[in-house]
């Protein structure tokens, strides 16, 4: 009796588990169905994105009329960036495809500067058509080998969760139908021949293969790095410093210092380069308390701070408080003229107004010896070729980098519409709008009912 | 007996003086006033809520008194200056101030309410008050016309119609009637509409409800109080702080960004690299804008930090913990240009990475636990 009642409990605990197990795994087999199809679909979108951007290239090839060319390169820009957004969404962040993506990259970009040059007076060059040619030919490449990838995928049913799998399993050499495809492509994309994009196009250097460039003086070791932080910094000491050297994915040598703060009880962590010594960035790791000097005064230590470390001619062009700390931007003044690419950000904590933060990449990247430049249009013409709906508010002469990566002096006009402010930079040579900037207001705290 | 007449006559002194205070605080210019800072253009607080509601009171500001200097208040600044005949320079100083002081009134305590209801309000004078404030929550809701608002009949309607025009102007005839009544009821039952004004009449009430300005206290113009004066003057400062400060409408954010991008990324560096000093949070921070930049990753905050393997954190959902508020400095910190990181693209935790790829790239340096590489 009482075994058959111990069975039948048994039985019925062994039936419940079962059903539940079972339940589980629908339950995870419909996620992982859900995964699968989402990976599927950006990779369908991609090779689909990739055969428009073929056909289109091939078009605007074809094409005479220039009224027609623009639409068309335009239509490529486009389409580049939508198969970058479906790249981004492949599980491949971890496998170097990267040269495709640059390439990517690359189209858009020579697309979109012939797309809005203005082709009536200034046709593409022999070069540049030459360049579209290439395209076209290295954007059927791709288009075969993805078109490979894709009827595999189909066929032999492969699924983007095994790629998944394998690149997150520490097997090597990554053996996945799908991932050698992807590799293919990518070592063809580099071995494509450099195209020459014509003049325009600027090449691709990061923040600190400038700074490289432009860094000048001579080396310094370890001990002098210290000294010229404390002078930085106006330390008594650096008692208890510790210093590091960059490794070699940084275009430019820098030690990478963390004094300690005894007033705080944190650590101050700088990099300064090693050529010339110059201080690259700082920041105070202290706690910051409740606010107690104002903007302003905080913005006189900035402005000191900049000053006794030889910062000349520096301009407040922005700054603003977040909650305890407040931010300023300057940039370089040149005879009146700002130079916005020289410029520095310095944080204050508005408890004790001490600096915390800097940085100078910018600063360091670009500035040089200028010459001063004269405009040639006067405010008054430059004016004329406003907005007539703007209401301007304040002017001054800028140098800003305009799209193509140059340096161009420009008046530069802040003003209303309505009420929103609006920052417009006009060519003090040409005319020209080189860059209109609406002004970001204020963001509302958006209250969520606690 | 002697003990309790000199008690009397200190008790009678306190009143008096008190008196003397109420009377010097109920007149327009001393109200209520700016602290003593220079405000410029970018800063946040309570003297940027009264500036913005000064300036908008006489008409020179029409944008929304959020406590945010931003430009809108600060061509508003401009504007004033040039037509007061100042120098233009967009920051609101001493004299600024105190020609604002003297052609504008400024009822704190309402705006303040106002912004912590989240009403959608303005505050031009000549106007009654309870037209232009719209109901409770009605700022985050209704993206309407700041004119329409305040024709719903709710919300108040009723607090604010004890309140004239421009704040106190017409209340302060029969305001000290009233005190003059205090000294045989020190402690009385406050009526409604003193509740509403305490700054007006702060020794009526008791300690706890009285929220005086702090700066007021310590203006010199007020007879040195005797030593017994002091006492209540500390706890009343505390509810001030408590309840009235900190009232904010809006939020400095950098150009190109949103708030929800920075929470966001606030998010994806604690759930990163919650445990690392704070450099290394800002570095990571930095990595994700360094992405953001480069032509080999997608182009929004977004799109780089749910990139499919980008980030563990992301991967096994620690992206969805609370940030705390160092998370959040270190995101600002990176967006207004700081990169410790050296212009990495990725990092690893040495200890734990399982991808052999990762190891082929050139290495920076490292920070805490994390190799940083190009």
């Amino acid at each position: 009796m009482v075994r058959s009642v111990i069975i039948g409990i048994l039985a019925v605990a062994l039936i419940g588990t079962g059903v539940w197990g079972y339940r589980e795994h629908q339950e995870k087999n419909a996620i992982l169905i859900n995964a699968e199809n989402n990976y599927q679909r950006a990779f369908h979108e991609l090779t689909y994105n990739i055969d428009l951007l073929h056909d289109e290239l091939g078009a605007s090839l074809a094409m005479n009329s220039k009224d027609r060319l623009s639409p068309s390169l335009a239509e490529v820009w486009r389409i580049t960036s939508a198969a970058q957004n479906d790249l981004g969404q492949l599980p491949l962040a971890l496998m170097p495809f990267s040269k495709t993506e640059e390439y990517l990259y690359k189209i858009g970009n020579f697309s979109y500067r012939n797309a809005i040059r203005d082709l009536d007076n200034d046709p593409l060059t022999e070069e540049e058509y030459d360049a579209l040619k290439q395209l076209y030919e290295q954007s059927g490449e791709i288009q075969a080998e993805l078109r490979k990838v894709q009827s595999m995928v189909l066929q032999d049913h492969l699924r983007w969760m095994d790629v998944e799998m394998t690149l997150a399993s520490e097997d090597e050499p990554l053996n996945n139908a799908i991932v050698n495809g992807f590799q293919i492509i990518d070592e063809k994309v580099g071995g494509f021949a450099e195209v020459s994009f014509g003049a325009e196009n600027a090449e691709l250097a990061t923040n600190d293969e400038q700074i490289a460039e432009n860094l000048k003086g001579k080396s310094i070791n370890e001990q002098e790095a210290l000294q010229k932080a404390k002078a930085f910094l106006d330390l008594k000491n650096t008692d208890g410093a510790t210093v590091t050297e960059s490794g070699e994915g940084l275009a430019y040598q820098a030690y990478s210092l963390s004094i300690p703060d005894e007033k705080h009880g944190t650590d101050i962590v700088m990099d300064i380069t090693k050529k010339g010594g110059h201080p690259v960035w700082m920041l105070n790791e202290r706690e910051i308390d409740v606010q107690k000097i104002s903007l302003n005064e905080a913005f006189e230590n900035a402005k000191a701070f900049l000053e006794r470390n030889n910062f000349e001619n520096m301009q407040l062009v922005d700054s603003k408080q977040y909650d305890n700390i407040g931010v300023f931007h300057f940039a370089g003044l040149l005879d009146n003229v700002r130079v916005y690419s020289d410029s520095v950000v310095v944080e204050v904590a508005l408890d004790q107004g001490d600096v915390i933060g800097y940085e100078g990449f910018a600063y360091l990247a670009n500035h040089e010896e200028r010459e001063q430049v004269k405009p040639k249009l006067s405010r008054k013409k430059a004016e004329e070729y406003l907005n007539p709906n703007l209401e301007v508010m304040e002017h001054h002469l800028a140098m800003i980098n305009n799209q193509l990566e140059e340096e161009v002096l420009c008046h530069e006009f802040y003003g209303v519409i309505n009420d929103d402010t609006f920052r417009i930079f006009i060519n003090a040579e040409n005319g020209a709008e080189e860059r209109v900037e609406k002004l970001a207001n204020a963001e509302p705290v958006y209250r969520n009912e606690e | 007996m002697e003990n309790s007449m000199t008690k009397a006559n200190k008790y009678l002194c306190v009143i008096i003086s008190m008196f003397i205070y109420v009377t010097l605080l109920s007149m327009p210019h001393t109200t209520v006033a700016f602290s003593d800072q220079v405000i410029q253009r970018g800063a946040t607080g309570d003297d940027v809520i009264e500036l913005q509601a000064r300036l908008q009171y006489i008409g020179f500001y029409r944008g929304e008194i959020d406590g945010v200097f931003g430009w809108g208040t600060y061509w508003a600044v401009r504007n004033y200056q040039s037509e007061f005949g100042m120098e233009v320079t967009g920051l609101a100083g001493e004299k600024t101030k105190a020609v604002l002081e003297k052609s504008t009134q400024y009822d704190k305590e309402w705006v303040h309410r106002m912004i912590r209801e989240g009403r959608k309000f303005t505050y031009y004078g000549g106007t009654p008050l309870e037209i232009q404030q719209g109901p409770k929550g009605s700022r985050d809701t209704s993206q309407g016309q700041a004119a329409k608002q305040g024709k719903s009949p709710e919300a108040g309607g009723e607090q604010a119609q004890k309140q004239p025009q421009g704040g106190e102007t017409q209340r302060q005839p029969e305001q000290p009637p009233e005190q003059q009544q205090q000294p045989e009821q020190q402690q009385p039952e406050q009526p409604p509409e003193q509740q509403q004004q305490p700054q007006q009449s702060p020794e009526q009430q008791q300690p706890e409800q009285a929220p005086p300005p702090a700066e007021q206290q310590a203006s010199p113009e007020q007879p040195e109080p005797e030593p017994e004066e002091e006492i209540p003057v500390p706890e009343e400062e505390e509810p001030e702080a408590t309840d009235d400060t900190g009232v904010q409408g809006a939020l400095n954010v950098p150009e190109g960004f949103t708030e929800n991008d920075i929470r966001i990324m606030a998010q994806a560096v604690y759930g990163e690299a919650r445990g690392e000093p704070y450099v290394g949070q800002v570095a990571i921070a930095a990595v994700i804008l360094n992405r953001l930049q480069s032509p080999t990753f997608p182009n929004t905050v977004s799109g780089v930090i749910f990139e499919p393997r980008a980030f563990t954190a992301v991967a096994d959902g620690q992206i969805w913990m609370e940030p705390n508020e160092t998370a959040r400095k270190a995101v600002l910190d990176a967006i207004n240009g700081q990169d410790p990181s050296g212009n990495a693209l990725y990092y690893f935790n040495p200890d734990t990475a399982t991808s052999g790829w990762i190891w082929t790239r050139p290495q920076i340096k490292r920070i805490g636990k994390h190799i940083f590489c190009k």
